[in-house]
């Protein structure tokens, strides 16, 4: 895979995820992704930045137009954060899981809407998250 | 700090959702509403989200207390506009909106909120042609 584009955006507080939503929002359109895909790309970006900010308080994004062809373009999202980590992934990719009084929907609901899901963590230490979307499939 | 307007018609509430929303805005926007429910004995709530871009679990489930609460306080609340890719993206991502009514625009949304509380006046009394 060859990064075309790439930046940085820091998640300290809930303001920052509109910020980051917009930005995600500029790269899908300047890659003239289709729409349904970057309601798709969306979606599972805001449930992951909200984990990095309930579960580990802060954290950062990395934003990337990535391709693997002439063909094909995407947008690779790398959410890293040192919080906690998690005990057991196999749990928390599971619907309906969840540690807080949620739905336990975010992980296993963001693999849904993505084409490659990613998910490193390492308890203590924190936790690494990486999607990508196409822009066509 | 920001806010959505909620609009009061008679014995409804109008909300319509124009900025980006994030959690804070969303929590808010639930408990406004059940206080104007409250204050106004609103008979029903029309949340127009035609400018939404993104519903994810959190404001799925923030639409969802909105109904059940309304419901609580006797009132019906109709979810109108959502987008298509909005509305497939909630399903793929395990959330079904259960228990929210929606509607495609604002008049078709009227028409089923005043059909709910027609139906409600036959439950409750039934001859009576005054509603309001
Ligand atoms: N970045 C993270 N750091 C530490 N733990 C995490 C992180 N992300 C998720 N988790 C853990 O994984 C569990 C499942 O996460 P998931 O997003 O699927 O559900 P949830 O956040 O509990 O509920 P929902 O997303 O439906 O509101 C969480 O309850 C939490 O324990
Ligand atoms: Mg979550």
């Amino acid at each position: 895979m060859i990064t075309l584009n790439k930046e940085i955006i820091v998640i300290k507080k809930e303001q920052d995820v509109v910020f980051f939503r917009n930005r995600v929002n500029e790269y899908a359109e300047k890659i003239k992704m289709g729409l349904l895909n970057k309601t798709k790309l969306l979606t599972a970006a805001s449930e992951l930045v909200r984990n990095m900010l309930i579960y580990a308080k802060e954290g950062k994004v990395i934003c990337e137009i990535v391709t693997i062809s002439a063909l094909q373009t995407g947008i690779r999202l790398t959410f890293i954060d040192n919080g906690p980590g998690i005990a057991d992934i196999d749990k928390a990719m599971t619907d309906g899981y969840t540690t807080g009084k949620s739905l336990g929907l975010g992980l296993p609901g963001a693999k849904r809407l993505v084409n490659i899901f990613d998910l490193k963590s390492v308890k203590g230490k924190g936790t690494t998250v990486s999607i990508t979307k196409w822009k066509n499939g | 700090m920001e806010k959505i307007p909620i609009l009061k018609m008679g014995g409804y509430l109008l909300v319509t959702i124009q900025v980006d929303l994030y959690d804070r805005l969303a929590l808010n926007l639930e408990s406004d509403l059940v206080n104007m429910i409250n204050k106004h004995s609103s008979k029903g709530v029309l949340i127009d989200i035609s400018a939404v871009n993104i519903v994810d679990s959190f404001m799925g489930r923030i639409l969802g207390n909105i109904a059940q609460m309304s419901k609580i306080l006797d009132a019906h609340t109709v979810v109108v506009g959502m987008q298509p890719a909005v509305a497939i993206t909630l399903i793929e991502l395990g959330l079904p909106l259960s228990g929210v009514h929606t509607a495609l625009n604002v008049e078709k949304g009227m028409v089923l909120l005043q059909e709910k509380l027609l139906g409600d006046d036959t439950v409750i009394t039934d001859d009576t042609d005054d509603n309001t």
